[in-house]
């Protein structure tokens, strides 16, 4: 199987670069000034030297850097992050417990924007200079152009406190204790919002990427070939143009997963949404490091594994990548 | 006569306002018969193309049939519905194009592709259909059929895809197979048998075929019938071998004797000089790299020696992929090899690190294929010409002094220096090319197929420019083509070049007169109207 083999190969490949961004990551904190101890000593208010030495000490912070390393990497290796001293609880547990919404944000988002983004290219594509065109790229522009957090602002003014259709914030109404299908239909409800806020930026990108991938296949050889062989003009732009067109939208979908990841903090603090980017906005604060670090590894893996995701899907589309 | 097939009568195909002339085809009449081969031939740009697509109703946006007809099967097709376009195309009217790489979708299978035609016009089922496009395959001679049908366009060679997209187009035994340019972008042996196997097929099916082409020695091959088009006007046509023979049109007249003759032209013969330029086993390989470090490996140059001596022009001949341009590029050092030597002017040039090869480049220049990617679009040309000399140091008003002279060496208008390589014509760009070239006064000039983009009328005078040049300046030329009817006029030694090495070196003439290796024999054999090139040769002859 020649697309699995080549995946081996990608996989392999990734296996360093998710060292990489560990090492990187832990020097980085290290770079910045003050420590959870001096964090803790200040906001218990007992900041004396001995207080925060000690505390430095239990935590192992006094040791050399290089110890401090070497226990991070070993532990990491076999997923323990470490422990939150601010939320007295593992990190991988703390972690865990949000990754759920966001991954449920983020791939909502990011495939909404794909599929809707590439129909409205075609369409765009199709009805070339006419007014479904024209309709389609001014709406682009206006969904290119919008600041995320304004556009989940207005959101929230327009939807919950006018027309009081969607909930403002949160991941589900706990206080009703709905079960089953009936959460589920909640979390959707719950999830409309804060997804259109991170993905309608996307859409735009992959309408316009999309539309200008489609202009250029249409004067391809091979929609002269398919159109000679008396082909519908439906079946040549769904059967053969499509697929062609939607390889580059796929290479720079997969190149912008990493920055999903980055617009969702503030899409997850505009609507109070219970993921990673809370949690890290949260840590960043509180200068809790070990939850930070947990964090930042965790989000390295994520896209690796969505980067991942998008190449097999590419060389199932594309015989003519090869191991 | 047979009966017609396809009558076109009058036909102006129109094109869009600002256009360099108003119609691309001016009043066009045809008749063209079933069983019958029509060669509708022209240079670039004289509308054969366009006319083909108008049939199949395949014109480009803003381009469109402004007044005729084109009868088929008792229908007007520039009157015909899109539907009953679509009824009519793949079914009854089949057509193949110029590169069947770009004309066949890249993600789908060969069998895939085949088998649309069929689902389209057939109420055939899965299993038929797949059986069919087997023996389909089958026909058109390619090996193993059922494993051409799972692969895909990429596995397959230039030849192959070329038969699998004949096999598409004579799915279903159309009554007309409409082919433009179908051999252009093949190898020459390659372009023998494809041709022989659209004559064969044509022949036992009785269709008729409208063959569109630049070549005349593809036309004495195939054509019952020719037409020659001229800036959208049918000039001439007639049977073969009245208008191969006894042209009556200038325009014909004209064309036919810009076709580079199968012969060796009368020359004097020079004294060879001492050795400019000499590639002593120069070997180079490409590596696949791969992460455990298992690649395929290709080598382009398998040890290959031969010397450039003063005053000669010798020819590197071969197909694509033989290694011919590479070694022109390795004798340039544009390219660095693996192992050998690369002599120049008496110093070993081949390990010189960029710094001190510089002074050797200006002794060595070359001239390029395309001369519209050649040459950078934002430089006037008295700078394209100019910027060699001045890296060499010498004063901008002397390099631009000497850029005008150099245009009028090439034959171009000195006013020329300062205009933008757009506004000019592929033979007069490819003349500029030879100028920037010669401004460094080099002693060996190396021309990589200069040209093989040109119409073969512009290419008869760049070909003379450059024999002209070569012997007044006393220049070294090293000249890679594909075309051994090129290598024949202009070159001394001819050395033929396959699978990275040189299987035959000889002077033109005892390589013309007895080739001694099979495939050098073979090439002979592949150059298209072959037989009808020799005898207009000795016709011509004295």
């Amino acid at each position: 199987m020649r697309r699995w083999r080549y995946f081996g190969y990608r996989l392999a490949f990734a296996l360093p670069v998710v060292f990489g961004i560990l090492v990187l990551n832990f020097f980085l904190i290290q770079l910045a000034p003050g420590d959870a101890a001096s964090v803790l000593a200040g906001e218990s208010g007992a900041a004396s030297p001995e207080y925060t030495a000690m505390l430095r000490e239990k935590f192992g912070l006094d040791r050399p850097l290089l110890e401090q390393f070497l226990a991070y990497i070993g532990n990491a290796v076999q997923f323990n992050l470490g422990y939150s001293f601010r939320n007295d609880s593992p990190v991988f547990e703390l972690i865990l417990a949000r990754l759920g919404p966001t991954l449920l944000l983020m791939l909502t988002a990011f495939g909404a924007a794909l599929t809707l983004g590439t129909a409205l290219g075609v369409l765009a594509a199709v009805a070339r200079n006419s007014w479904r065109d024209a309709v389609i790229s001014v709406i682009t522009l206006i969904c290119y152009a919008t600041p995320v957090f304004w556009l989940g602002l207005m959101l929230i003014v327009v939807f919950s406190v006018n027309l009081n259709w969607l909930p403002t914030s949160g991941f589900e109404s706990i206080a009703e204790g709905y079960e089953g299908w009936e959460r589920w239909v909640d979390i959707g409800r719950h999830l409309v919002m804060p997804g259109t806020a991170l993905g309608l930026f996307y859409l735009a990108l992959y309408t316009r990427v999309m539309r200008a991938s489609m202009l250029e296949q249409t004067g391809m050889d091979y929609v002269v070939t398919a159109r000679a062989k008396g082909q519908t003009e439906r079946k040549i732009v769904f059967g053969h143009m499509l697929r062609n067109a939607f390889l580059p939208v796929l290479t720079m979908a997969g190149v912008q997963a990493g920055n999903l990841i980055g617009g969702s903090v503030v899409v997850e603090t505009v609507f109070g949404w219970p993921g990673l980017g809370t949690l890290a906005f949260n840590a960043l604060q509180s200068r809790d490091l070990n939850l930070l670090l947990g964090i930042f590894f965790i989000s390295a893996c994520l896209v690796v594994a969505i980067n991942l995701a998008v190449e097999l899907l590419t060389i199932t589309l594309d015989p003519r990548i090869q191991a | 006569m047979s009966d017609v097939v396809l009558d076109i009568a009058n036909l102006t195909i129109g094109l869009p306002p600002g256009a360099d002339r108003a119609s691309a085809v001016q009043g066009m009449n045809l008749v063209l018969r079933a069983g019958e081969v029509t060669c509708l031939v022209g240079e670039s740009g004289s509308g054969k193309s366009l006319a083909a697509r108008a049939v199949l109703g395949l014109l480009p946006p803003r381009v469109g049939v402004s007044a005729g007809s084109i009868m088929f099967d008792g229908q007007d097709l520039t009157k015909a519905t899109p539907a009953q376009l679509a009824r009519i195309r793949g079914a009854r009217i089949g057509m193949i194009f110029q590169e069947p790489m770009t004309a066949l979708n890249p993600l789908h299978s060969i069998g895939r592709q085949i088998e649309e035609v069929l689902s389209i016009h057939t109420p055939l089922d899965r299993r038929a259909r797949r059986e069919k496009v087997v023996a389909l395959l089958a026909d058109v001679h390619l090996p193993d059929p059922a494993q051409i049908a799972r692969s895909f366009p990429h596995q397959l060679s230039g030849g192959q895809r070329q038969r699998a997209m004949i096999a598409m187009a004579l799915a279903l035994d159309p009554k007309l197979l409409i082919a433009d340019e179908p051999t252009t972008a093949l190898d020459v042996t390659t372009q023998a048998q494809i041709l022989h196997l659209i004559h064969e097929l044509q022949r036992s099916h009785g269709t008729a075929v409208l063959f569109i082409t630049h070549d005349f020695g593809v036309v004495a091959d195939i054509a019952d019938q020719v037409a020659v088009l001229q800036r959208g006007v049918l000039v001439e046509a007639g049977p073969r071998d009245a208008v191969l023979n006894d042209p009556q049109h200038p325009y014909t007249q004209a064309l036919l004797a810009a076709v580079p003759r199968l012969v060796v032209p009368q020359r004097t013969a020079e004294k060879p000089g001492i050795v400019m330029l000499e590639s002593i086993k120069a070997r180079k390989e490409y590596r696949q790299k791969s992460l455990f470090g298992r690649g395929r490996s290709t080598v382009a140059l398998d040890g290959v020696s031969v010397t450039l001596r003063r005053g000669e022009t010798l020819g590197l001949v071969g197909e694509s992929g033989s290694g011919k341009s590479t070694l022109a590029r390795a004798m340039t050092r544009l390219l660095s090899i693996d192992s050998g030597d690369i002599v120049l002017d008496g110093d070993e040039i081949t390990r010189l690190p960029q710094r001190l090869m510089r002074p050797h480049r200006q002794k060595i220049q070359m001239i390029f294929q395309d001369p519209y990617a050649s040459l950078n679009p934002r430089q006037k040309v008295v700078d394209v010409i100019a910027e060699g000399p001045i890296i060499h140091g010498l004063p901008r008003p002397e390099a631009e002094a000497r850029a005008r002279e150099l245009l009028g060496l090439v034959g171009l208008d000195p006013s020329a220096a300062d205009r933008y390589p757009h506004e000019f014509s592929g033979g007069q760009r490819q003349r500029i090319g030879i100028a920037r070239a010669l401004a460094l006064r080099p002693q060996v000039l190396v021309a990589d197929e200069p040209v093989s983009a040109l119409d073969v009328s512009v290419q008869a005078q760049v070909l003379a420019l450059l024999a002209d040049i070569k012997a007044r300046l006393q220049l070294s030329l090293l000249f890679v083509t594909h075309d051994l009817r090129v290598a024949l006029q202009i070159c001394d030694r001819i050395a033929v070049m396959r699978h990275g090495a040189i299987v035959e070196l000889a002077d033109t003439v005892d390589i013309y007169h007895s080739p001694q290796h099979p495939y050098t024999k073979a090439l002979f054999a592949a150059v298209p109207g072959a037989a009808w090139l020799q005898k207009e040769a000795a016709y011509a002859a004295p």
